[in-house]
């Protein structure tokens, strides 16, 4: 079932201005309830004006976005309800800090959302720990902390709020390895517990390999291609045609079955790989 | 050959909003060299203190204790002199993470004229290096447009191109790839590469991506503020338990490799190349199914 829908939307930025661009043309897709969807795309495809979309950022030109059915569009006085079911971190979200201390900017849409001292106190430290950000840097001001650091306060920030849909533009880009596998695999960990609809654009196919159950590919402001993670990283060449890649593993696995060794399964992680290559080692059982 | 970077035992330490010195340093007691001509990848974990490092190369800010030598000039922390700062900027260009707070035209074209123009450079020049800057990054299309209408990629490639126009001996890359898409890697990989191979110029590359490390001459690791190794890739990314343990990985190659070691097979621990890779899998597969016939 898909919990968000996007139904014939079409976005233009700066409209009968020598500039107009058509980012996104007659886009139609859906995002599968209690799954992580991928989405990728060359830069300038359209991927980051799609996911502000979702949560009524920005307005569809034409076209419709649905939650769970329903238009978010109906009544637009009430968009900023829909903005507190899907959550929503930005690319480049630390030059969205804004607060004196870290923890005034975790707390930001809890108290909008009017929730008790003692339940925004609570939410400000599970983000801060599922993000690893320690006590102490709670009360720092958020523009003393490196590049890194400042990606994890924004994204515990929108964790706060809880979201029914949780997006993510780009959530890893800066973090170190351990960064991105603590706050990746932490998220896939989250999604399976609470049953949370993930949307996470991407640039790391390494990444939208390990940790995504579908894929959406754009291109140049329309949908490219949709499967699951391993249809999607099938189609090699039309992926590479489209500005993007496979994962570093999948050449290194096409490489080993061109010498005509038959490798199956998953070979899109190392795990994946790995677990062929000893099967294949032991007579392809 | 020259040395156009050296450190000797640079400490820096921030001075937060109260005016309070911090008491970790970001950086303490580095010690390291660069030679002319080098291409050098920079990894470690956030907040480790590469930023920090590149700004006090860039002489955006000067070391609290130790001494700076760029192209053979020196530098220390009471310097003062204008002109000798405006000349290793000159050497030492820098491109950051954020390429939002580095485009400062509203044109393109404009953006990329901006460095040389105040170096000088006479227009017919600076209309060359426009068009061999945004070629070298993919965005000669682009010249005309609004910087304000680019997507994140679009604006890193043109703050790329900024740098490049003025001609420095030295570029640091701050993290210049994090935000583009694969072939948009692979075309600013290609055109540091092209940089330094062609033009001779320095490359620094600070990344958190461990298979464009694996690309570069020598690889130095920063943990908490100090060099924790500095080495050839192959060397650095044999120790997988290492890098995991500060907060890094190895290239795919190399963890299926390490992988399957650990499980008593015998291959080589220092392969960081995806064909060298392949082609040593074929080879045991290939002679472990004789074993079992
Ligand atoms: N504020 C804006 N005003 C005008 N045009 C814009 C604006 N933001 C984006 N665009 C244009 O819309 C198109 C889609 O941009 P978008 O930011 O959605 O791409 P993206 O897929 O997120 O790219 P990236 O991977 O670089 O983040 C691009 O052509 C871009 O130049
Ligand atoms: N402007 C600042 N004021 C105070 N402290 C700072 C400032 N900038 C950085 N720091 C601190 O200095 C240390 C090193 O930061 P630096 O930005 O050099 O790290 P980095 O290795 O570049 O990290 P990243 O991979 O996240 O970009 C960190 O502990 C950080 O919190
Ligand atoms: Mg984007
Ligand atoms: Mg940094």
């Amino acid at each position: 079932m898909y919990k968000i829908e996007v139904k014939n939307v079409s976005f233009v930025y700066g409209q009968s201005t020598p500039f107009e661009t058509s980012a996104l043309t007659d886009v139609s897709v859906g995002f599968e309830e209690g799954k992580i969807t991928g989405l990728i795309g060359h830069t300038g495809s359209g991927k980051s004006t799609l996911v502000q979309m979702l949560n009524g950022l920005l307005r569809p030109t034409s076209g419709q976005i649905l939650l769970d059915g329903k238009d978010i569009w109906e009544k637009p006085k009430e968009i900023s309800k829909v903005r507190f079911r899907v959550g929503l971190v930005m690319q480049y979200p630390e030059y969205q800090l804004f607060d004196d201390t870290v923890r005034s900017d975790i707390s930001f849409a809890p108290k909008n959302m009017k929730l008790s001292e003692s339940e925004i106190d609570e939410r400000v430290r599970e983000a801060a720990a599922f993000v690893d950000i320690d006590e102490q840097i709670l009360d720092k001001s958020p523009f003393e902390l490196s590049g890194g650091q400042k990606r994890r306060v924004a994204i515990a920030g929108v964790l706060a709020m809880k979201p029914e849909v949780l997006v993510l533009d780009e959530p890893a880009a800066g973090l170190d390895p351990r960064g991105r596998r603590t706050i990746l695999g932490g998220l896939c960990e989250y999604q399976r517990k609470s049953g949370t609809t993930v949307i996470l654009v991407s640039h790391s196919m390494e990444d939208m390999a390990l940790y995504c159950d579908n894929i959406v590919v754009m291109n140049d402001s329309k949908i490219f291609a949709e499967g699951t993670t391993s249809q999607v990283f099938s189609r090699a060449s039309e992926i590479a045609s489209v500005g993007l890649d496979i994962p570093s593993i999948a050449h290194i696995a096409n490489k080993i079955k061109g010498n005509g060794i038959g490798l199956t399964g998953n070979l899109y992680t190392v795990d994946g790989v790995l677990d062929a290559v000893l099967r294949e080692m032991k007579g392809g059982r | 050959m020259e040395k156009i970077i050296e450190t000797k035992d640079i400490s820096y330490s921030y001075t937060d909003s109260d005016g309070q010195i911090s008491i970790v340093p970001a950086l303490s007691n580095v010690s390291l060299s660069v030679e002319s001509g080098e291409y050098v990848a920079v990894l470690g974990h956030n907040g480790s203190g590469k930023s920090t490092l590149a700004k006090l190369l860039n002489l955006i800010l000067t070391p609290t204790s130790g001494t700076l030598y760029i192209d053979g000039k020196e530098i220390d922390h009471n310097d003062d002199d204008i002109d000798k700062l405006y000349d290793v900027r000159k050497t030492v260009g820098m491109v950051f993470q954020n390429p939002d707070n580095q485009l400062v035209a509203t044109v393109v074209e404009e953006d990329v004229a901006f460095g040389p123009e105040n170096l000088g450079i006479e227009p017919k020049e600076i209309q060359k290096r426009i068009d061999e800057a945004l070629e070298t990054v993919g965005m000669t299309e682009y010249a005309n447009h609004a910087t304000h209408s680019l997507s994140g990629g679009q604006k890193q490639r043109i703050a790329i191109a900024g740098v490049i126009a003025m001609k420095p001996k030295c570029i640091i890359f701050d993290e210049s790839t994090a935000m583009l898409d694969p072939l948009g890697r692979k075309e600013v990989m290609r055109a540091m590469e092209r940089l330094n191979r062609e033009e001779g110029i320095t490359i620094i590359h600070i990344t958190h991506y461990m298979e464009e490390a694996a690309r570069a001459d020598r690889v130095i690791i920063v943990n908490d503020g100090e060099v924790y190794m500095d080495a050839t890739p192959r060397e650095v990314f044999s120790h997988v338990e290492e890098l995991r343990a500060v907060g890094l990985e190895a290239p795919q190659a190399t963890e299926l490799l390490h992988r399957l070691r650990a499980l008593g097979y015998d291959v080589p621990r220092d392969c960081i190349d995806a064909d060298e890779c392949a082609e040593i899998i074929v080879k045991l597969i290939k002679s472990e199914k004789e074993k079992n016939v």
